[in-house]
């Protein structure tokens, strides 16, 4: 049986890293068919993904609301044996509403794919990894991109449309997407995050001028968010973004465990902090103590 | 218009969880439990309708052990009306599938007639973030998760959710489901008088059986285990010297 993987279109657009990350996660289980609602380019764009044996397009506008998308997800199920998707704010919406209309189990963040029914998955804000063992006959999961590879974008899958229905009950208003030039949190090589430590929107600009420096995106944690320093959806952590670059450095963050799971599988973790016993400590592979306002200027002065 | 919220008991959200060496799960034994943080916001915000004359009744629903009649407690001395405790296990090890809690909780929708359920985003112990969206299809309803705004006119709710790229506004005609995020709001504080009140409040204690609801789970845990632990890191005394390991021991600049 075949895998059906539903495609995130946000604003019109496919979030191409994370259906190609999805995608790897998925090719022991079956031909993957990639499901994309949205503007015809974003299909075309997902026929170019390596190891997508087909896409089938449905024409909407790519708000992503979660009924008419569900409803669309749960009539072309009956042939396939997996659904799957990215684990981002677009599928956590949509697939455990598909998994219940199915009546079976939904199974999120999935970071291993160990055979046909069996999942490893973190709980406890990471604390804890579970493997599980699905019995529903249809199993419903996201994937947490994080731990996979993208595939490459030399293929070209058949296109194949199929028709969406609406739902009567919710609409669409509007998206206010935060304006960045920098590079995507959840698929960036490099990221440089700030806490609480960082003292105010105007310094946070210290943050920003590091990344760029790096060519790095820029994350907060929630106290920075909460505190007005930067918008909600730059937070790392358990209820933001997952991140696993290949550099991240934590300026100002304490390393809460909900701070912790958003970040702790990234591959070098640098923390500056003028707390010598601030737990992000533990779990960083270089750090620095003392004060982020004369390392950062120096820091970003000598790259 | 009545409104249910669902609660549940976790491990508190500042313990550092246990392993069981022998892979069988988390102890949980002796551990300081509480509400979900995220079930505080939904119903902080179910309150708040209550205030502002939008909603007449709030029930408070926690499915799981007997013990989370104190997170019921909990949530009728911050303001739920009533409760409503479904035991499903004596054992503080078994979590409840949100597939199974969204049915129990559709069931009780029904009974009470309710016209609108907030639910949190997540529970921080099982991290699914599912029941929300599984009890809107369960019922047929619209949903708004994520939701960092509402504000209710009529017969629809206006939401702004908490999306990848930033926010998204969307309307949804009631009746509905709304999970919280953390931006909703800040949660009161349950007072003193409020908590002795809280003990006089009706809380009903039913079985999944008086729904005729199967709860068997459709997931078997195999093992739980530690996540790979990070080899020890080292502290550098300068800028140079990070910026040289940096580039020559870990080669990711």
């Amino acid at each position: 049986m075949a895998v059906l993987l539903l495609a995130d279109v946000n604003n019109g657009d496919l979030a191409i890293d994370g259906v190609a990350k999805t995608i790897s996660a998925l090719k022991t289980l079956g031909e993957v068919h990639v499901l994309v609602a949205g503007p015809a380019p974003a299909a075309a764009e997902a026929a170019k993904l390596c190891g997508a044996a087909k896409v089938l397009h449905a024409e909407d506008a790519g708000h992503g609301l979660a009924e008419p998308l569900a409803d669309l997800v749960v009539s072309l199920a009956g042939n396939y044996s997996h659904i799957a998707a990215a684990a981002t704010a677009f599928s956590k919406n949509v697939l455990p509403r598909v998994a219940a209309l199915l009546d079976v189990m939904v199974m999120t963040d999935v970071t291993a794919v160990i055979d046909p029914e069996t999942f490893e998955r973190p709980i406890y804000a990471g604390n804890a990894i579970q493997t599980v063992r699905s019995a529903d006959r249809i199993k419903v999961f996201t994937v947490r991109t994080a731990s996979f590879a993208a595939v490459e974008q030399h293929g070209a899958a058949e296109i194949q449309s199929v028709r969406m229905g609406s739902f009567g009950a919710s609409a669409w208003i509007e998206d206010k997407i935060a304006a960045s030039e920098r590079p995507e949190l959840t698929s960036a090589r490099m990221v440089v995050s700030g806490g609480r430590g960082v003292g105010s929107r105007e310094s946070f600009a210290l943050i920003e001028t590091l990344a760029d420096r790096l060519g790095a995106a820029v994350g907060a944690s929630r106290a920075a968010v909460d505190s007005g320093y930067a918008p909600n959806d730059r937070q790392v952590g358990q209820t933001g973004k997952i991140v696993a670059p290949q550099l991240y450095v934590a300026v100002g963050i304490s390393g809460a465990i909900q701070h912790l799971a958003g970040m702790k599988d990234s591959k070098v973790i640098v923390a500056i902090n003028k707390d010598a016993d601030a737990p992000i400590f533990q779990v960083a592979d270089y750090g620095i103590v003392g004060d982020l306002f004369t390392i950062l200027p120096d820091l970003t002065d000598k790259l | 218009m009545k409104m249910l919220v669902p609660v549940k008991r976790v491990i508190d959200y500042n313990v550092k969880v246990r392993v069981n060496a022998d892979g069988s799960g988390i102890d949980l034994s002796n551990v300081k439990m509480s509400m979900n943080p995220f079930d505080e916001i939904a119903l902080e915000e179910a309150i708040r309708l209550k205030e502002n004359g939008v909603v007449t009744e709030i029930v408070a629903v926690s499915i799981g052990v007997k013990q989370a009649q104190d997170t019921l407690r909990t949530a009728l001395a911050m303001g739920a009306d009533r409760a409503v405790l479904i035991e499903a296990t004596s054992d503080v090890h078994q979590d409840i599938e949100p597939l199974a809690v969204a049915k129990l909780l559709a069931a009780v929708v029904r009974e009470e007639e309710a016209g609108l359920v907030i639910a949190g985003k997540q529970a921080i112990d099982n991290d699914l973030n599912a029941t929300g969206q599984m009890l809107a299809a369960l019922l047929g309803w619209g949903q708004a998760t994520f939701a960092s705004e509402i504000s209710i006119e009529g017969s629809k709710a206006t939401v702004t959710r908490e999306i990848d790229g930033g926010l998204q506004t969307i309307n949804v005609t009631l009746p509905a489901v709304i999970t919280a995020d953390l931006r909703l709001n800040e949660p009161r504080y349950a007072s003193l008088p409020n908590i002795m009140k809280a003990k006089r409040k009706p809380l009903a204690e039913k079985t999944p059986a008086d729904y005729g609801i199967d709860i068997a789970p459709r997931l078997t845990v195999i093992k739980t285990v530690e996540p790979a632990a990070r080899k020890a890191g080292v502290r550098v005394g300068s800028v140079d010297e990070l910026l040289a390991k940096l580039k020559d021991e870990a080669g990711v600049i």
